[in-house]
């Protein structure tokens, strides 16, 4: 047991530094085992550790109601929270719920927008990480397969 | 794997400006199967850095989730006209693209 989680521990720092190796300057690593999590809690334990999460009204998250094509759905985080490093985008019902990872850098602002696939009728959940807290937000998305309109 | 180029928009509102790419790549999860029946590999853009004035201001780490061509919209803070863009991505199998703009 012991063996087999340093073993697990020294791939991912391998994994680590392959990245950061590629991408010189950067500090911004990519949570791999966070993409490869099959549930949001494991998703957010892997990214966040123990910083407090939080639910926030403050954070915008667009994402239709219902979705007729759980392939193309237009997703959008924005919010005016000050220090922001990262924002995630996770789907509960996914295989791997994590979709999206972004790392604001300090010219950026906290928004943005990209285009997700979500397989079935789903919670959503926005993510905004600060130093010391995380904030979150979650609405349901619904799926109709065939655009049929439910 | 023909790889396309990264199309972006630049848009100055004020200082603020807002960049707007489309990223033609399959997306492929490795959970479908093709008429044969056989699995298509997971083949997926992972990493997305977008430089401004060759600084790095935002990056984004993708699953297989993300929907194929991929849109992506972010914004700066501070821009000017003349700025130059890059946004390039990686994906999972290694292959690489890039695109840039010069802020109008």
């Amino acid at each position: 047991m012991n063996t087999n989680l340093s073993r697990r521990w020294f791939v991912k720092s391998l994994a680590a530094v392959a990245v950061m190796v590629s991408f010189p300057g950067t500090v911004f690593a990519r949570a791999t085992g966070a993409f490869n999590a099959g549930k949001t809690h494991k998703v957010v334990d892997v990214l966040f550790g123990d910083l407090p999460i939080e639910e926030s009204a403050e954070i915008t998250f667009k994402l239709p109601d219902i979705a007729e094509n759980g392939a193309v759905v237009p997703a959008t985080v924005a919010t005016e929270i000050e220090g922001v490093t990262q924002i995630a985008i996770v789907i509960d019902e996914n295989p791997n719920p994590l979709s999206a990872v972004f790392d604001i850098g300090e010219m950026s602002l906290a928004d943005v927008s990209t285009r997700i696939k979500i397989g079935k009728s789903s919670v959503a959940r926005a993510y905004v990480k600060t130093s010391d807290k995380v904030f979150m937000t979650s609405r349901e998305v619904k799926v109709t397969i065939g655009g049929c309109g439910g | 794997m023909n790889v396309k180029p990264v199309k972006i928009r630049g848009r100055l509102k004020g200082v603020i400006a807002n960049i707007k790419c489309l990223m033609p790549h399959p997306m492929e999860t490795g959970t479908r199967r093709d008429d044969a029946g056989e699995f298509i590999p997971a083949h997926y853009i992972e990493t997305v850095t977008c430089l401004h004035n060759d600084r790095e201001v935002m990056i984004a780490h993708w699953g297989a989730s993300v929907s194929k061509d991929p849109y992506f919209s972010f914004k700066i803070k501070e821009a000017n006209a003349g700025d130059s863009i890059k946004v390039s991505w990686i994906d999972n199998l290694g292959e690489t693209s890039s695109g840039d703009i010069v802020l109008k």
